[in-house]
């Protein structure tokens, strides 16, 4: 076994072409703009990630129907309604019961498309779906396509995994919590706001910290598309300098050094935040 | 959605199913090789030997912080450079995908041995059974039982990770489409198709875990 490979660390402090010293290009700046290509598109997919499934996750545990009276519609609804019969067409519609089905929908299309086949749906195809001239300027006109389309794409998947967290959060918490919520006089919404959803978001910090470090890691997928993130930054000094081996441990120590500032933070986070006798709410 | 041409979906079929045949190899292959070594890594992380389980701790969120398509990358290069000698894409691309994967499994593992009650392992322990008989007779089995449905969700996450083999250009289901949907022009048509056909499969197996779940539940 033979493992003939010459080592090149020098290549990494690249900082302006010099061809003597090895350097076709400024290696370490292309790192360098890659990682915070990588952090750009983690951090604003998360910022569409996080408040859409949130509400997601709040719109599955809607189990019990929340009434809705339309009047003045003569019945044309057959789920889960019930027609007042009056002259004026007066009935009631459980809207609860569609937004549970759409936010089930929704989770169960994103989860179950491969993240890559979802990014060139939206890359590639969605463009094509739209009106003429809408399609035109997301392919042309838009700032950065591959970005925001990368960003798009990953804060929608992402939506999907924390709607679930969130849903699992808040069927963790103990009925009784609900019940007395409503007993108080709170209205639904109240009793998410105030009651469910502070306990539910704080137990789920561990798997939401690990969503979110799914995003940064699922972020080298725009490499696909043409973003030139960490890992696409790391492929192209390989290509340059055949030092591909060197590139990538920096792609690797740098992804590692983020994941366990990430999951130190959420730590003292978690510490922060924790309430007194919150293991028990968690464990039901 | 005007001129959208099945006829290039059909004309496609036994491409993309030569496709779809590595991609399930590259499934099952990564599956089988995960498996046993994240069940060895478990395995090590619960040794009463403390250098053992920090070395298979480690390895594992050593794995688990690190975005696959760099994985790949990793093996893709260091698989023909450690062995000497080219051995071809896909097993370079399958070593990547053990390793990674064994991570995972060796979590689920974990959880699924720490599942299994104390008691039964002392009662192997009183009947006399050495460590390893006592893992492979009594604990292992119960602990894989326990862990099916989970086991079985993280192959459908696998199944999804298999299209990530495009970025080394494996001929899997989904860079087959993408050759014809370049050739043909026909990106629509293309991705499409393929989107379809992962969701009904992962839309079949989800529907399988659940039921699975419900099973286990009851007993």
């Amino acid at each position: 076994m033979e493992f003939s490979y010459n080592w090149d660390w020098g290549v990494l402090f690249c900082l302006a072409e010099d061809v003597e010293a090895g350097c076709i290009g400024p290696y370490f700046y292309w790192i360098a703009e890659g990682f915070g290509w990588t952090i750009a598109v983690a951090s604003a997919a998360w910022m569409i990630a996080f408040p859409l499934g949130s509400v997601l996750g709040v719109l599955r545990t809607l189990d019990k129907p929340v009434l809705w009276v339309v009047p003045f519609v003569r019945s044309p609804f057959y789920f889960r309604t019930r027609a007042i019969a009056t002259s004026k067409g007066v009935i009631t519609i459980d809207i609860a019961w569609f937004l549970h089905g759409i936010s089930t929908l929704y989770v169960t299309i994103f989860r179950n498309v491969p993240l890559l086949v979802q990014l060139f749906l939206w890359y590639f195809v969605f463009p094509e779906l739209l009106p003429e001239e809408a399609g035109t300027w997301v392919k042309r006109g838009m700032p950065m396509p591959e970005f925001w389309t990368a960003v798009m794409c990953l804060g929608l998947y992402t939506a999907s995994r924390v709607g679930e967290q969130v849903r699992a959060g808040v069927q963790s918490i103990t009925q009784g919590q609900h019940y007395a919520a409503m007993a108080i006089g709170l209205s639904p919404v109240q009793v998410y706001r105030y009651v469910l959803l502070p306990v539910a978001f704080r137990i789920i910090i561990p798997p939401l910290t690990s969503d979110f470090l799914g995003v940064f890691k699922n972020s080298s997928l725009a490499l696909t598309i043409g973003v030139l993130e960490l890992t696409a930054m790391t492929r192209q000094v390989e290509e340059y300098s055949y030092q591909g081996f060197e590139a990538f441990t920096a792609a690797t120590v740098l992804y590692i050094v983020v994941t366990a500032i990430v999951m130190a933070a959420m730590a003292v986070v978690e510490k922060r935040v924790a309430m007194p006798g919150m293991i028990s709410l968690g464990a039901k | 959605m005007e001129g959208f041409d099945y006829h290039i979906i059909f004309h496609s079929i036994p491409f993309l199913a030569e496709g779809m045949v590595l991609t399930l190899t590259l499934m099952l292959l990564a599956i089988s090789g995960g498996l046993v070594l994240g069940t060895l890594l478990a395995l090590a992380r619960l040794a009463p030997m403390r250098w053992l389980s920090f070395a298979a701790g480690t390895y594992v969120n050593f794995f688990r912080s690190m975005p696959l398509i760099l994985v790949i990358f990793w093996f893709y290069f260091l698989v023909p450079f450690i062995l000497g000698f080219p051995v071809g894409d896909f097993y370079s691309v399958l070593t990547a995908f053990v390793m990674f994967e064994a991570a995972y499994y060796c979590e689920i593992m974990r959880a699924g041995i720490q599942s299994v009650k104390v008691g039964q392992v002392h009662a192997g322990e009183a009947l006399g059974l050495t460590y390893r008989q006592n893992m492979t007779y009594v604990v292992l089995p119960q602990a894989f039982r326990n862990m099916i449905p989970i086991l079985l969700s993280q192959a459908i996450v696998l199944f999804q990770d298999t299209a990530l083999v495009y970025v080394v250009g494996l001929r899997d289901f989904l860079y087959s489409a993408d050759i014809v949907a370049n050739r043909d022009n026909r990106l629509m048509e293309m991705y499409i198709t393929v989107a379809v056909v992962y969701f009904a499969m992962c839309l079949w197996g989800t529907l399988q875990v659940r039921r699975l779940q419900k099973r286990f539940a009851h007993d």
